[in-house]
């Protein structure tokens, strides 16, 4: 039955305040992004300000302070940001170790996801396809690696990585979140594999194809909408990851998130630079999402079997 | 263009044996139909044939090649699918000239041939577009298409017109068989339809439980079946079985049911016990002379014939009549029947007597 148009209307509301609730956190992030300092911590909040690039500036740079003369010195022909951090009283001393930790971020999160996606539409195939002996109990184990929170194994795998030499590498911390994401992308790959008629890959095998080219040339595209969503899922989980990352990554292989918290520590509580940090943070994984939103919302195969 | 011969093919799936060890031979140029109700075995064997199951034991000769235990993609076949299984991600063009590409043809040669085989199937004005949108009957043309384009040995195709609305089905079952024709190609089709098996086939294979019941053209089959299941699957209303408690001998031309002295073909083989008396619904004439007595309980108006049910001291009992004569429910009349058709069947095996009318099917089949 189609709602009437109140129900849509209180419906509509509904939505869109919740919506509004949601995203106010983000917003205020953001806002604080382009706040000073003082601003920031300013109360009641400041709803409306100057915007400032500082925290972006102080975020990317490592300060000292400078007496009077020198800051005389250097003011001429200082660029933007020099100008910035001058007014601080302070003067650049070098890149601030946010970049790093943002590309140990971006190596980490899409490597393992890569990683996730290649096992796990394999696994995914294999358990669809074929009579795996042991399917159910196999499909059961795989589930189980989700039953405890994975911070719960923390320690043993602290241990193993040690004496590994996994400790703070990017293979370590790739391998660690693959395994953690890939019983979720079996499991979601799975479903999206199962829809896919058999008969494509059997019109393909007729038609002249291996079994493998079957499986790329026909059920790979077929796929592509199951693999985007599952790929932007893992992501997330990879990006966001927060208490491995402290525990097993310090320096060379350290992630944005245990890194964004000690900007505070700098140079007094620096909430701008703070929420900078994180909104930069926040860009890639949209980016990666809108990108992909087409599949999510293509329905590739519409119309080509007849159920 | 290939003869097709399955020797003791047998397939089982776990401790389900879907295929008993099954033989019959399809001769080249042949429109052969795989006919039986779903569950019989049916898909599964044109599926051994095409290389898409494996036959658990027995083999498969194609062209006089055993292709048994080789994958699909060696067997030169082209598959039609009920769900005609366009690769979705392509266009009507390129859906078609897939098959010529995996063989390495260029691709201007492998256009020049789409656009011959889209002449045939009258589906020229479509390459270029998805084949998402496109009809039942133009998705079928489609899958066709993608069949003939590789001139293969021979063609297999799994109950084709399910997937089409009724009045569609017979017009494209006339341009299957005139396809077929003019291409001369060995034929496999299978269906669970009886008449289309009839209308379009030139041999019918009978399947029942993963058993071949019968092999033959069919007018043979229907005529003269091996088994009761193939008189009951074939013809509609089936044939009727009248039961009956008695013994037949060799050289016997009669049987005695309810007192009741009934002409039969001459048997050529004999025994006892639970009998069947098989005839076919236009094969009874209603005349209130004739010793055999039945009661009408109902009749069916078709236009140009009439079934007639009756009840009759052997059990239910259908006649197909013309439209005019006079059948009234209630009425007590005789029943005649054409000696000349009936088959008798042990009812315990349900295997067709051998008599002097069928034994030329039931030998040779």
């Amino acid at each position: 039955m189609e709602p009437s148009g109140r129900t849509k209307w209180v419906a509509s509301i509904l939505v869109v305040g919740y919506a509004l609730i949601t995203i106010i956190p983000l917003l205020w992030i953001i806002a604080t992004g382009f706040k000073s300092p003082s601003d920031a911590i300013a109360y009641p909040p400041k709803v409306v300000f100057d915007p400032t690039l500082e925290g972006y500036v102080n975020l990317f740079t490592e300060r000292t302070r400078a007496t009077e003369e020198t800051l005389a010195q250097v003011s001429e022909g200082a660029t933007w940001y020099e100008a910035i951090v001058h007014d601080q009283g302070m003067v650049i001393a070098g890149p601030s170790r946010y970049g790093e930790r943002f590309m140990n971020s971006v190596i980490i999160g899409f490597g393992s996801t890569a990683l996730c996606m290649i096992l796990g539409t394999a696994a995914a195939y294999a358990f669809s396809r074929f009579r795996v002996p042991l399917k159910d109990d196999l499909l059961f184990f795989i589930l189980s690696t989700r039953m405890m929170p994975p911070i719960a194994v923390a320690i043993p795998i602290f241990l193993m990585f040690r004496s590994l030499g996994l400790n703070d590498t990017h293979l370590g911390m790739i391998l660690l979140y693959t395994a953690v994401n890939l019983s979720l992308s079996v499991w979601l790959l799975k479903g999206f594999i199962d829809e896919i008629p058999i008969e494509y890959e059997e019109a393909a095998l007729i038609d002249g194809y291996t079994r493998f080219q079957a499986f790329y040339k026909v059920v790979l595209p077929q796929a592509a909408t199951g693999i985007a969503s599952t790929a932007i899922f893992c992501l997330i989980f990879a990006w966001n990851e927060y208490a491995f990352a402290v525990l097993l990554t310090s320096g060379t292989a350290q992630t944005a998130p245990p890194f964004i918290p000690t900007i505070i520590g700098v140079s007094g509580k620096d909430w701008p630079a703070v929420a900078a940090g994180a909104t930069v943070f926040l860009v890639p994984v949209m980016v990666f999402t809108i990108l992909l939103r087409k599949h999510l919302l293509r329905g590739i195969t519409f119309g080509a079997v007849r159920k | 263009m290939a003869q097709i011969r399955i020797e003791n093919v047998r397939k089982e799936f776990g401790a389900f044996t879907a295929v008993e060890s099954s033989s019959f031979t399809i001769e080249d140029g042949e429109f052969f139909m795989l006919l039986g109700p779903s569950g019989c075995g049916k898909t599964t064997t044109l599926r051994m044939m095409a290389g898409l199951e494996l036959p658990t034991s027995g083999e498969i000769y194609i062209d006089g090649e055993e292709v048994g235990q080789k994958p699909a993609s060696q067997r030169d076949i082209a598959f039609v699918f009920q769900m005609f299984a366009l690769y979705p991600h392509m266009n009507v063009g390129k859906n078609i000239s897939y098959p010529l590409i995996s063989q390495g043809m260029s691709r201007a040669e492998a256009r020049k041939k789409v656009v011959e085989v889209a002449r045939i199937l009258g589906i020229e004005n479509i390459l270029n577009r998805p084949v998402g949108g496109l009809s039942g009957g133009d998705r079928q043309r489609v899958a066709l298409g993608r069949a003939i384009v590789r001139e293969p040995k021979a063609f297999f195709m799994d109950e084709p017109l399910g997937a089409l609305d009724a009045e569609f089905r017979e017009h494209m079952s006339e341009e299957l068989r005139a396809l077929h024709d003019r291409m001369g190609s060995t034929t496999v089709y299978v269906t669970h339809d009886q008449l289309e098996a009839m209308q379009m086939g030139d041999k019918i294979v009978v399947m029942d439980q993963g058993v071949v019941e019968q092999f033959g053209v069919p007018q043979q089959i229907y005529d003269w079946p091996a088994t009761k299941f193939v008189a009951q699957f074939i013809g509609s209303p089936p044939m009727n079985f009248l039961e009956f408690h008695g013994m037949v001998g060799n050289g016997m031309d009669k049987v005695t049911l309810d007192g009741t002295e009934l002409e039969v073909p001459k048997l050529l083989e004999g025994t006892q016990g639970e009998l069947t008396f098989g005839i076919r619904p236009e094969h009874i004439r209603l005349d209130s002379t004739a010793p055999y007595k039945g009661r009408i309980v109902a009749t069916e108006y078709l236009g140009t014939t009439q079934i007639v049910s009756l009840d009759t001291p052997n059990g239910p009992v259908k006649a197909r009549i013309e439209s005019h004569e006079r059948a009234r429910v209630g009425e007590l009349t005789g029943l005649k029947f054409d000696a000349r058709t009936v088959t008798l069947f042990d009812a315990a095996s349900g295997r067709a007597l051998l008599s002097e009318a069928n034994q030329g099917v039931l030998q040779h089949g």
